[in-house]
């Protein structure tokens, strides 16, 4: 506590009445334009205490007088986005496939849908641009197990391939090998026809003539005669650049003793809530078909 | 200077803080304060008219002579018409105004500040302002020094309800230059214009009020770095306002008849030269940073001199070594053609030709290509390898144009507009609208690497996109390059 106050008989001022082995302390009061900021935002403090959340009690917080949330905020955001949103997206729904893409605002609508929900959904198996990888096929080429055109695409990632649901799409390519269906050699046969002549890698001397009658035997019922393919049984072109379990002998070998049969998730609407929107699907179809290989 | 601190000078410190002093400068006549007047009704016609000046683009177009239109990412200049890529000539002009700016000062001194100074300018318009209402230096100080009445009552709020619908307006003018002149006049009145209008005509009435009302020779003397340094653009041979010490000294009151006997100069210390100084310096002390070389002094000494009957120009305009000399019983000529006024000049002949010839070639086609990220490129069923292109060409004509796009280092590749073409052909056409930005997604058929045309593809090469305008001819080349298998790529 301050003993005495008086003048500093030097500078004229007052002191504080503090004094340490004869220093005085010279009273230096803080500027008053401070002290009306200090008092004003102590102020402004007890308001903000008042009408926002503020103080915390053991099983919650007084919520102010306002009741502001930034989480209630969120929500409400969320909800507005989708009404705004839904205005665009209940048209797609009613809209058949080929004429959301003619009609250039609800193609940009979709294509941007599309893109949010094939990120999220389809690019861990298909990639980022749809590129694939072994055993997931790639989006972009031109090659389509199934068939590229918007309908196509949308049947199949509605209902899946081999995905349990009813309407998915199914074939089996018989285990030709595990089955003991052919025996070893011709096996080694037909995928010397296969690899050496439809994929392309003729080396000098081969003679075919075994494979090819094999392949004529077994294969050409789903592959068609000259390694077509048939899209109604999902069965790949095999004269082509494109291989969905790569471009080597062994892989055809694999393929022909024991083949491996890929699965594609059905993405309809489950009653678990688990799946897509019809509107988010058939977006979906239309950036699917927008990566360079729709048909 | 001296009225800084008296009171604490006595204790041997001084105070750094000097209160302001309001100056009340006093109305003069003569040829610098025509010239400023000129320069001032030059100057704000400019400013208040130009967004109002059409200028016929063709229908449908912007026609507003001068516009920044920010939404749309346009500067419209008359018959210039620049995107935001051309925004170095932007670098050119201001190179150009700074160096124009050098090469005046060390000709003629702070002509800048004195005269074309938006800050000089708008506060003389003020204070022309504040002389109608009020009245002229003496009734203003005798009205603010004496007692509290309804007649300095009315004249102040007058002059500040003035002041601020000049501020007003000056803000007003302001945002026509970022939107249609016409339109934005009729949105602002009936509340449709949009918040940024609003402000800034606020953010402009209320800086023009503060600055040209209140602060005014402060802004000079303490705000405006240009005063700290002009003085490195000046030199003894540059023309400034000076006393003429030689002639003037001593300076002392009296009949001039007799002063000659008495040992006087021609300065009768009448104080006009201060009293008219708008900073309020004496401008007989010598070169002052406070000096904004208006020349307004040298108007008032001339009155007072023919009043006299002595020889005008006792304050004039004279270089220091002019002065040197004179006060030596010399004669030194003007020396325009420096060193220094060769190097600015030069400085700005390169800025000119280097902005003149940039502009004259400028090329009204652009051609911009992004390889796509994901996937690097796919290999399609019948072996060919493809790669994904987002392709911006810029139409930068005022008619809508077809641009033909070939590629070259490709051999017996081809190309295909995404979701559009149904086979790929080695030339697309395509549209694009007057004054905007096409976005096409092409995809590129071909076999890179040495064997082209092989079923091996081998690595990635360079491939360069060409473009043509159809109807103007005109060529862009954009260097890209084409992915495949065995290379930089997978």
């Amino acid at each position: 506590m301050p003993s005495k106050i008086e003048k500093d008989a030097l500078s004229g001022r007052e002191t504080t009445g503090h004094e340490w082995d004869g220093l005085k302390e010279l009273n230096t009061p803080l500027p008053r334009w401070w002290l009306y900021t200090f008092g004003f935002c102590c102020l402004w403090a007890l308001v903000y205490i008042v009408l926002l959340p503020s103080i915390p009690y053991g099983p919650g917080y007084f919520h102010g007088l306002l009741g502001r949330s930034s989480r209630v905020r969120v929500d409400a955001d969320v909800h507005a986005m989708e009404a705004q949103r839904a205005v665009f997206m209940d048209k797609i729904k009613t809209t058949p496939i080929e004429q959301v893409k003619q009609d250039p605002q609800l193609l940009a609508v979709a294509t941007a849908a599309g893109r949010i929900a094939f990120a999220t959904n389809c690019q861990p198996c298909h990639g980022a641009g749809g590129e694939g990888q072994s055993g997931y096929p790639s989006l972009a080429d031109d090659t389509w197990l199934w068939g590229g055109k918007l309908a196509d695409i949308q049947q199949t990632i509605t209902y899946g391939i081999r995905s349990g649901n009813d309407k998915a799409r199914a074939s089996a390519m018989p285990a030709f090998g595990a089955l003991g269906v052919l025996k070893p050699e011709q096996i080694e046969a037909v995928a010397d026809y296969v690899w050496g002549d439809l994929y392309g890698h003729p080396a000098a001397g081969a003679d075919f003539a075994k494979g090819r009658a094999v392949f004529a035997e077994n294969c050409v019922v789903c592959h068609g005669a000259n390694g077509e393919g048939n899209r109604e049984f999902g069965a790949p072109p095999l004269k082509s650049a494109v291989h969905l379990y790569g471009d080597s002998r062994e892989a055809v070998v694999a393929q022909i003793a024991n083949p491996r049969l890929g699965v594609m998730p059905s993405w309809e609407k489950r009653a678990n809530n688990t799946g897509l929107d019809a509107a988010t699907i058939k977006s979906v179809a239309l950036y699917v078909h927008a990566l360079g290989g729709g048909e | 200077m001296n009225k800084v601190g008296k009171a604490s000078a006595n204790e041997g410190r001084q105070s750094l803080y000097a209160s302001h002093v309001t100056v009340y400068p006093r109305s003069v006549h003569g040829p610098a304060r025509n010239v400023k007047w000129g320069v001032l009704i030059f100057c704000l016609t400019v400013y208040y008219v130009l967004p109002w000046l059409r200028w016929n683009r063709g229908p449908g177009r912007v026609s507003q002579a001068v516009l920044l239109d920010l939404p749309n990412r346009r500067f419209y200049f008359f018959n210039i018409e620049f995107w935001p890529q051309d925004i170095y000539y932007l670098t050119g002009a201001l190179i150009l105004a700074a160096v124009g700016l050098f090469l005046v000062t060390s000709l003629a001194g702070r002509v800048w500040c004195g005269y074309a100074c938006p800050q000089t300018v708008w506060t003389d318009l003020f204070m022309w302002v504040e002389r109608l209402v009020e009245g002229d230096r003496n009734a203003r100080m005798r009205r603010d020094q004496g007692p509290a009445s309804l007649d300095r009552l009315w004249r102040k709020a007058v002059k500040h309800a003035v002041w601020l619908a000049v501020a007003f307006w000056t803000g007003g003018a302001w945002i026509m230059y970022f939107a249609d002149a016409p339109t934005l006049t009729a949105q602002f009145w009936r509340g449709e214009a949009g918040t940024a209008a609003y402000f800034f005509i606020g953010l402009f009435t209320f800086t023009t009020y503060l600055l040209a009302g209140w602060a005014r020779e402060q802004v000079c003397t303490y705000m405006c770095p240009w005063p700290r340094f002009q003085a490195s653009m000046l030199d003894e041979q540059s023309l400034i306002v000076t006393y003429q010490p030689w002639r003037g000294e001593p300076r002392g009151h009296g009949k001039r008849d007799g002063a000659a006997a008495a040992g006087l100069g021609d300065c009768i210390d009448c104080l006009a030269c201060v009293h008219a100084c708008p900073t309020g310096i004496d401008i007989r002390d010598g070169v002052q940073l406070e000096c904004i070389n208006c020349g307004l002094c040298v108007d008032a000494c001339n009155e007072t001199m023919v009043k006299t009957g002595q020889p005008k120009w006792l304050v004039t305009w004279d270089t220091l070594a002019g002065q040197k000399a004179r006060a030596e019983g010399r004669h030194e000529p003007f020396r325009p053609f420096r060193p220094r006024t060769f190097i600015y000049l030069a400085a700005m002949a390169a800025a000119l030709i280097v902005m003149g010839t940039a502009m004259a070639t400028r090329s009204q086609i652009d051609l911009a290509v992004q390889h796509d990220r994901a996937p690097l490129f796919v290999r399609v069923r019948d072996g060919d390898i493809r790669n994904g292109y987002t392709v911006k060409i810029s139409n930068k004509t005022q008619a809508p144009a077809q641009f033909e796009l070939t590629l070259r280092g490709l051999p017996g590749g081809a190309m295909a507009l995404a979701e559009q073409s149904a086979t790929p052909s080695p030339a697309q056409v395509l549209a694009v609208d007057a004054d905007s930005i096409g976005t096409f997604r092409i995809l590129v058929f071909g076999r890179p690497g040495p064997q082209a045309g092989g079923s091996q593809a081998g690595g990635s090469q360079a491939l360069d996109f060409m473009l043509r305008n159809l109807a103007s001819g005109e060529r862009t080349t954009y260097a890209s390059v084409f992915l495949g298998p065995g290379g930089n790529g997978r």
